[in-house]
Protein backbone atom coordinates (compact mmCIF):
# COMPACT_ATOMS: atom_id res chain seq x y z
CA UNK A 1 0.00 0.00 0.00
CA UNK A 2 2.66 2.14 1.02
CA UNK A 3 4.47 1.56 -2.57
CA UNK A 4 1.20 2.04 -4.15
CA UNK A 5 1.01 5.49 -2.08
CA UNK A 6 4.33 6.67 -3.50
CA UNK A 7 3.83 5.62 -6.98
CA UNK A 8 0.99 7.94 -7.03
CA UNK A 9 2.78 10.43 -5.42
CA UNK A 10 5.40 10.48 -8.04
CA UNK A 11 2.79 9.98 -10.94
CA UNK A 12 1.24 13.69 -9.82
CA UNK A 13 4.55 15.23 -9.84
CA UNK A 14 4.88 14.33 -13.34
CA UNK A 15 1.45 15.14 -14.23
CA UNK A 16 2.04 19.01 -13.04
CA UNK A 17 4.94 18.99 -14.80
CA UNK A 18 3.00 18.63 -17.83
CA UNK A 19 3.57 14.22 -18.53
CA UNK A 20 -0.51 13.76 -19.55
CA UNK A 21 0.22 9.64 -20.16
CA UNK A 22 1.13 9.94 -16.19
CA UNK A 23 -1.69 11.61 -15.23
CA UNK A 24 -4.07 9.31 -17.31
CA UNK A 25 -2.42 6.16 -15.30
CA UNK A 26 -2.90 8.41 -12.01
CA UNK A 27 -6.43 8.73 -12.70
CA UNK A 28 -7.07 5.28 -13.74
CA UNK A 29 -5.06 3.87 -10.63
CA UNK A 30 -7.36 5.55 -8.41
CA UNK A 31 -10.54 5.38 -9.82
CA UNK A 32 -11.02 1.19 -8.95
CA UNK A 33 -9.88 2.67 -5.00
CA UNK A 34 -12.10 4.94 -4.88
CA UNK A 35 -15.10 3.33 -6.54
CA UNK A 36 -14.67 0.63 -3.49
CA UNK A 37 -14.43 3.36 -0.70
CA UNK A 38 -17.90 4.86 -2.54
CA UNK A 39 -19.77 1.59 -2.34
CA UNK A 40 -18.61 0.63 1.43
CA UNK A 41 -20.19 4.80 2.53
CA UNK A 42 -22.92 3.95 0.65
CA UNK A 43 -23.56 0.70 1.86
CA UNK A 44 -22.89 1.68 5.53
CA UNK A 45 -25.48 4.61 4.98
CA UNK A 46 -28.26 1.82 3.39
CA UNK A 47 -28.22 3.85 -0.02
CA UNK A 48 -27.65 1.50 -3.02
CA UNK A 49 -24.44 0.84 -3.89
CA UNK A 50 -25.43 1.04 -8.03
CA UNK A 51 -24.99 5.03 -7.43
CA UNK A 52 -20.73 4.42 -6.92
CA UNK A 53 -19.98 5.52 -9.86
CA UNK A 54 -21.49 9.06 -9.42
CA UNK A 55 -19.60 9.56 -6.53
CA UNK A 56 -16.74 8.49 -8.23
CA UNK A 57 -17.05 11.24 -11.21
CA UNK A 58 -17.64 13.82 -8.66
CA UNK A 59 -14.48 12.98 -6.91
CA UNK A 60 -12.13 12.72 -10.12
CA UNK A 61 -13.54 16.24 -11.27
CA UNK A 62 -12.45 17.98 -7.53
CA UNK A 63 -9.07 16.36 -8.13
CA UNK A 64 -8.87 17.67 -11.65
CA UNK A 65 -9.86 21.07 -11.05
CA UNK A 66 -8.28 21.31 -7.71
CA UNK A 67 -5.16 20.09 -8.46
CA UNK A 68 -3.29 23.47 -7.49
CA UNK A 69 -4.08 23.01 -3.65
CA UNK A 70 -1.94 20.00 -3.50
CA UNK A 71 1.25 20.74 -2.32
CA UNK A 72 4.01 18.76 -4.65
CA UNK A 73 6.30 17.94 -1.50
CA UNK A 74 3.88 16.04 0.54
CA UNK A 75 2.22 12.87 -0.21
CA UNK A 76 -0.36 12.57 -2.41
CA UNK A 77 -3.01 9.89 -0.72
CA UNK A 78 -3.52 12.00 2.09
CA UNK A 79 -5.21 14.81 0.09
CA UNK A 80 -6.52 12.43 -2.52
CA UNK A 81 -8.70 11.13 0.44
CA UNK A 82 -9.90 14.36 1.90
CA UNK A 83 -11.15 15.41 -1.03
CA UNK A 84 -12.87 11.89 -1.75
CA UNK A 85 -14.24 11.88 2.03
CA UNK A 86 -15.24 15.70 1.68
CA UNK A 87 -17.09 14.36 -1.70
CA UNK A 88 -18.57 11.41 -0.51
CA UNK A 89 -20.04 13.20 2.98
CA UNK A 90 -21.96 15.55 0.15
CA UNK A 91 -23.11 12.76 -2.07
CA UNK A 92 -25.04 10.87 1.04
CA UNK A 93 -25.67 13.91 2.73
CA UNK A 94 -28.12 14.64 -0.77
CA UNK A 95 -29.29 11.58 -0.35
CA UNK A 96 -30.85 12.60 3.01
CA UNK A 97 -28.41 11.22 5.25
CA UNK A 98 -25.93 12.40 7.82
CA UNK A 99 -23.20 10.10 8.64
CA UNK A 100 -19.79 9.94 8.89
CA UNK A 101 -17.03 8.80 6.54
CA UNK A 102 -13.76 6.64 7.72
CA UNK A 103 -11.04 8.05 6.27
CA UNK A 104 -10.08 3.88 6.38
CA UNK A 105 -12.84 3.86 3.88
CA UNK A 106 -10.20 4.98 1.46
CA UNK A 107 -7.08 3.59 2.93
CA UNK A 108 -8.38 -0.02 3.27
CA UNK A 109 -8.72 -0.89 -0.38
CA UNK A 110 -6.65 -4.21 -0.85
CA UNK A 111 -4.75 -4.25 -3.91
CA UNK A 112 -6.47 -7.19 -5.49
CA UNK A 113 -9.42 -5.40 -4.63
CA UNK A 114 -10.91 -3.92 -8.10
CA UNK A 115 -14.59 -3.82 -9.04
CA UNK A 116 -16.01 -2.60 -11.85
CA UNK A 117 -18.13 -0.13 -12.22
CA UNK A 118 -21.82 -1.59 -11.48
CA UNK A 119 -24.56 1.09 -12.99
CA UNK A 120 -23.26 3.44 -16.33
CA UNK A 121 -23.64 6.90 -14.24
CA UNK A 122 -26.28 9.49 -14.79
CA UNK A 123 -25.64 12.26 -13.80
CA UNK A 124 -22.54 13.68 -15.07
CA UNK A 125 -24.22 13.00 -18.24
CA UNK A 126 -27.67 15.03 -17.60
CA UNK A 127 -25.50 17.75 -16.76
CA UNK A 128 -23.56 17.50 -20.03
CA UNK A 129 -26.97 18.55 -21.55
CA UNK A 130 -27.53 22.00 -19.75
CA UNK A 131 -23.76 23.07 -20.83
CA UNK A 132 -23.81 26.20 -23.33
CA UNK A 133 -23.84 24.37 -27.11
CA UNK A 134 -20.10 25.28 -27.68
CA UNK A 135 -18.62 23.78 -24.51
CA UNK A 136 -21.04 20.45 -24.50
CA UNK A 137 -19.97 20.16 -28.38
CA UNK A 138 -16.00 19.80 -27.30
CA UNK A 139 -17.00 17.96 -24.04
CA UNK A 140 -18.61 15.26 -26.25
CA UNK A 141 -16.35 15.25 -28.98
CA UNK A 142 -13.19 14.67 -26.65
CA UNK A 143 -14.89 12.52 -24.14
CA UNK A 144 -17.26 10.04 -26.50
CA UNK A 145 -15.78 10.16 -29.44
CA UNK A 146 -12.48 10.46 -28.03
CA UNK A 147 -11.25 13.53 -30.12
CA UNK A 148 -7.88 14.78 -29.78
CA UNK A 149 -8.02 18.23 -29.07
CA UNK A 150 -6.68 18.72 -32.63
CA UNK A 151 -9.30 17.00 -34.23
CA UNK A 152 -11.83 18.78 -32.08
CA UNK A 153 -10.52 22.82 -33.50
CA UNK A 154 -10.54 21.11 -36.93
CA UNK A 155 -14.22 19.61 -37.08
CA UNK A 156 -15.55 22.74 -35.26
CA UNK A 157 -13.19 25.13 -36.98
CA UNK A 158 -12.23 26.86 -33.57
CA UNK A 159 -8.44 27.15 -32.81
CA UNK A 160 -6.75 24.52 -30.65
CA UNK A 161 -6.68 27.28 -27.96
CA UNK A 162 -10.65 27.83 -28.19
CA UNK A 163 -10.93 24.47 -27.72
CA UNK A 164 -8.96 24.20 -24.84
CA UNK A 165 -10.66 27.22 -23.09
CA UNK A 166 -13.98 25.70 -24.05
CA UNK A 167 -13.19 22.29 -22.62
CA UNK A 168 -11.77 23.72 -18.88
CA UNK A 169 -15.11 25.79 -18.63
CA UNK A 170 -17.15 23.14 -19.67
CA UNK A 171 -15.53 20.60 -16.91
CA UNK A 172 -15.86 23.77 -14.18
CA UNK A 173 -19.29 24.56 -15.00
CA UNK A 174 -20.23 21.23 -14.99
CA UNK A 175 -18.42 20.67 -11.44
CA UNK A 176 -20.42 23.86 -10.98
CA UNK A 177 -24.18 22.04 -11.51
CA UNK A 178 -23.10 18.85 -9.96
CA UNK A 179 -22.39 20.89 -6.88
CA UNK A 180 -25.61 23.36 -6.84
CA UNK A 181 -28.32 20.78 -8.09
CA UNK B 1 -20.09 9.61 -20.19
CA UNK B 2 -18.70 6.78 -18.61
CA UNK B 3 -15.69 7.09 -16.24
CA UNK B 4 -12.69 5.89 -19.33
CA UNK B 5 -14.58 8.70 -21.36
CA UNK B 6 -14.31 11.04 -17.83
CA UNK B 7 -10.76 10.67 -17.27
CA UNK B 8 -9.84 10.63 -20.84
CA UNK B 9 -11.46 14.33 -21.02
CA UNK B 10 -10.18 15.18 -17.93
CA UNK B 11 -6.62 14.19 -19.40
CA UNK B 12 -7.00 16.26 -22.30
CA UNK B 13 -7.36 19.88 -19.83
CA UNK B 14 -3.95 18.64 -18.18
CA UNK B 15 -2.19 21.83 -19.59
CA UNK B 16 -4.73 23.62 -17.67
CA UNK B 17 -3.03 25.71 -14.40
CA UNK B 18 -5.13 27.44 -11.67
CA UNK B 19 -4.04 30.38 -10.15
CA UNK B 20 -2.50 29.75 -6.96
CA UNK B 21 -4.26 30.12 -4.17
CA UNK B 22 -1.94 33.01 -2.54
CA UNK B 23 -2.26 34.78 -5.86
CA UNK B 24 -5.74 35.05 -6.47
CA UNK B 25 -6.44 36.29 -2.79
CA UNK B 26 -4.12 38.67 -3.51
CA UNK B 27 -5.49 39.91 -6.61
CA UNK B 28 -8.60 39.53 -5.22
CA UNK B 29 -7.83 42.04 -2.39
CA UNK B 30 -5.74 44.49 -4.04
CA UNK B 31 -8.95 44.93 -6.26
CA UNK B 32 -11.11 45.53 -3.25
CA UNK B 33 -8.89 47.89 -1.44
CA UNK B 34 -9.83 50.75 -3.40
CA UNK B 35 -13.51 50.59 -2.69
CA UNK B 36 -12.92 50.11 0.61
CA UNK B 37 -10.65 53.18 0.80
CA UNK B 38 -13.54 55.26 -0.81
CA UNK B 39 -15.54 54.52 2.11
CA UNK B 40 -13.02 55.27 4.84
CA UNK B 41 -12.14 58.44 2.93
CA UNK B 42 -15.82 59.65 2.10
CA UNK B 43 -17.26 59.38 4.91
CA UNK B 44 -13.88 59.55 7.95
CA UNK B 45 -10.93 59.90 6.72
CA UNK B 46 -7.38 60.04 8.89
CA UNK B 47 -7.71 62.36 12.05
CA UNK B 48 -6.40 65.69 12.46
CA UNK B 49 -4.00 65.13 15.14
CA UNK B 50 -2.52 62.16 13.04
CA UNK B 51 1.14 63.51 13.43
CA UNK B 52 0.99 63.88 17.22
CA UNK B 53 -0.93 60.87 17.89
CA UNK B 54 1.81 58.52 16.36
CA UNK B 55 3.81 59.29 19.43
CA UNK B 56 1.73 58.09 21.78
CA UNK B 57 2.45 54.18 21.87
CA UNK B 58 -0.78 52.85 22.25
CA UNK B 59 -2.36 54.76 19.06
CA UNK B 60 0.34 52.49 17.66
CA UNK B 61 -0.45 49.34 19.57
CA UNK B 62 -4.11 49.20 17.45
CA UNK B 63 -2.20 48.92 14.14
CA UNK B 64 -0.13 45.92 15.78
CA UNK B 65 -2.82 44.51 16.93
CA UNK B 66 -4.78 44.82 13.71
CA UNK B 67 -2.58 44.33 11.35
CA UNK B 68 -1.03 41.16 13.46
CA UNK B 69 -5.03 39.65 12.86
CA UNK B 70 -4.78 40.62 8.96
CA UNK B 71 -1.19 38.45 8.76
CA UNK B 72 -2.39 35.66 10.91
CA UNK B 73 -6.14 35.46 9.36
CA UNK B 74 -4.22 35.59 5.53
CA UNK B 75 -2.08 32.80 7.05
CA UNK B 76 -4.50 30.58 8.27
CA UNK B 77 -6.73 31.30 5.20
CA UNK B 78 -4.16 29.70 2.93
CA UNK B 79 -3.48 26.78 4.90
CA UNK B 80 -7.10 25.77 5.37
CA UNK B 81 -7.93 26.29 1.23
CA UNK B 82 -6.33 22.72 0.92
CA UNK B 83 -8.09 19.47 1.81
CA UNK B 84 -7.03 17.79 4.38
CA UNK B 85 -5.84 20.50 6.54
CA UNK B 86 -7.42 21.60 9.73
CA UNK B 87 -7.63 24.34 11.82
CA UNK B 88 -5.76 22.48 14.61
CA UNK B 89 -2.06 22.80 13.67
CA UNK B 90 -2.59 26.50 12.61
CA UNK B 91 -5.15 28.10 14.26
CA UNK B 92 -2.92 29.14 17.02
CA UNK B 93 -1.74 32.09 14.93
CA UNK B 94 -5.01 33.43 15.55
CA UNK B 95 -4.10 34.29 18.99
CA UNK B 96 -1.10 36.26 17.91
CA UNK B 97 -3.45 39.58 18.26
CA UNK B 98 -5.28 38.40 21.07
CA UNK B 99 -1.96 38.18 22.78
CA UNK B 100 -0.83 41.50 21.82
CA UNK B 101 -3.88 43.01 23.11
CA UNK B 102 -3.72 41.51 26.22
CA UNK B 103 0.02 42.60 26.92
CA UNK B 104 -1.11 46.41 25.87
CA UNK B 105 -4.10 46.31 28.19
CA UNK B 106 -1.73 45.54 31.16
CA UNK B 107 0.57 47.39 30.17
CA UNK B 108 -2.11 50.71 30.35
CA UNK B 109 -3.46 49.28 33.51
CA UNK B 110 0.09 49.62 35.35
CA UNK B 111 0.42 53.38 33.52
CA UNK B 112 -1.30 56.33 35.67
CA UNK B 113 -4.37 57.26 33.61
CA UNK B 114 -6.58 60.67 33.92
CA UNK B 115 -9.53 59.15 32.57
CA UNK B 116 -11.29 56.26 34.61
CA UNK B 117 -11.21 52.87 33.16
CA UNK B 118 -14.79 52.21 31.85
CA UNK B 119 -14.80 55.52 30.11
CA UNK B 120 -12.03 54.98 28.40
CA UNK B 121 -13.46 51.05 27.52
CA UNK B 122 -16.62 53.29 26.67
CA UNK B 123 -14.58 55.95 24.56
CA UNK B 124 -16.34 58.02 21.94
CA UNK B 125 -16.28 56.20 18.29
CA UNK B 126 -18.20 53.02 19.41
CA UNK B 127 -21.14 53.27 17.03
CA UNK B 128 -18.25 54.59 14.37
CA UNK B 129 -16.28 51.37 15.04
CA UNK B 130 -19.03 49.11 15.11
CA UNK B 131 -20.41 50.74 11.32
CA UNK B 132 -17.11 51.60 9.81
CA UNK B 133 -14.98 48.28 10.37
CA UNK B 134 -18.12 46.06 8.83
CA UNK B 135 -18.74 48.09 6.11
CA UNK B 136 -14.94 48.48 4.62
CA UNK B 137 -14.45 45.27 5.65
CA UNK B 138 -17.51 44.15 2.98
CA UNK B 139 -15.52 44.59 -0.49
CA UNK B 140 -12.44 43.02 1.00
CA UNK B 141 -14.50 39.71 2.24
CA UNK B 142 -16.37 39.22 -0.72
CA UNK B 143 -12.71 39.82 -2.60
CA UNK B 144 -10.82 37.10 -0.28
CA UNK B 145 -14.22 34.90 -0.96
CA UNK B 146 -13.83 35.20 -4.67
CA UNK B 147 -9.46 34.18 -4.73
CA UNK B 148 -10.19 31.69 -2.03
CA UNK B 149 -13.06 29.90 -4.23
CA UNK B 150 -9.46 28.72 -6.05
CA UNK B 151 -8.99 26.21 -2.58
CA UNK B 152 -10.34 23.12 -1.37
CA UNK B 153 -11.46 23.73 2.32
CA UNK B 154 -12.81 20.91 4.20
CA UNK B 155 -15.22 22.85 6.69
CA UNK B 156 -16.09 26.16 4.12
CA UNK B 157 -18.12 27.79 6.78
CA UNK B 158 -14.77 27.69 9.30
CA UNK B 159 -12.81 29.19 5.96
CA UNK B 160 -15.48 32.36 5.27
CA UNK B 161 -14.96 32.99 9.04
CA UNK B 162 -11.33 32.93 8.59
CA UNK B 163 -12.15 35.19 5.59
CA UNK B 164 -13.98 37.55 7.40
CA UNK B 165 -11.12 37.93 10.10
CA UNK B 166 -8.85 38.68 7.42
CA UNK B 167 -10.87 41.82 5.81
CA UNK B 168 -11.74 43.06 9.38
CA UNK B 169 -7.96 42.97 10.22
CA UNK B 170 -7.27 44.84 7.05
CA UNK B 171 -10.47 47.37 7.48
CA UNK B 172 -9.56 48.06 11.17
CA UNK B 173 -5.91 49.15 10.35
CA UNK B 174 -7.41 51.66 8.21
CA UNK B 175 -10.10 52.74 10.53
CA UNK B 176 -7.53 52.83 13.84
CA UNK B 177 -6.11 56.13 11.87
CA UNK B 178 -9.62 58.08 11.94
CA UNK B 179 -10.83 56.83 15.39
CA UNK B 180 -9.67 58.78 18.53
CA UNK B 181 -10.08 56.61 20.86
CA UNK B 182 -6.88 55.06 21.57
CA UNK B 183 -7.20 52.51 25.04
CA UNK B 184 -6.62 48.86 24.29
CA UNK B 185 -9.76 48.60 26.43
CA UNK B 186 -11.62 50.09 23.64
CA UNK B 187 -10.03 48.40 21.14
CA UNK B 188 -10.52 44.96 22.81
CA UNK B 189 -14.67 45.66 23.23
CA UNK B 190 -15.65 47.43 19.71
CA UNK B 191 -12.86 46.30 17.55
CA UNK B 192 -13.52 42.43 18.66
CA UNK B 193 -17.22 42.95 18.66
CA UNK B 194 -16.84 44.65 15.09
CA UNK B 195 -14.52 41.57 14.04
CA UNK B 196 -17.26 39.28 15.15
CA UNK B 197 -19.50 40.70 13.18
CA UNK B 198 -17.98 40.57 9.94
CA UNK B 199 -16.56 36.91 10.98
CA UNK B 200 -20.07 35.95 11.39
CA UNK B 201 -21.25 37.02 7.73
CA UNK B 202 -17.88 35.62 6.45
CA UNK B 203 -18.84 32.27 7.71
CA UNK B 204 -22.45 32.17 6.58
CA UNK B 205 -20.86 33.34 3.04
CA UNK B 206 -18.30 31.34 3.24
CA UNK B 207 -20.75 28.16 4.04
CA UNK B 208 -22.38 28.71 -0.10
CA UNK B 209 -19.18 30.51 -1.58
CA UNK B 210 -16.51 28.27 -0.80
CA UNK B 211 -18.04 24.73 -1.75
CA UNK B 212 -16.02 23.11 -3.74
Amino acid sequence: MREREDEWTDLMRSAISGDDAAYHRLLKAITPVLRAAARRGLARAGQPVDQSEDIVQDILLAVHLKRQTWDANAPFAPWLFAIARNKLIDALRRRGRRIFVNIDDFAETLPGETPEPTASPGEVTAQLQALPARQRDVLQSIAVDSASIKDTAAKFSMTEGAVRVALHRGLASLTAKLRDR
Amino acid sequence: MDTDQLIRTLTADNAYRGRPIGLALMLALLAAAPVSLLIFFAELGVRPDVMSAMHNPFFDLKFAVTLALAASAIAVSLHLSRPEASLRSFGWWLLIPAGILVAAISGEMMMPQRTPMMTRLIGKNSMACMTAIPAMSLPLLVAALYGLRQGAPARPAVAGAVAGLLSAGLAATVYASHCTDDSPLFVATWYTLATAIVASVGALMGNRALRY
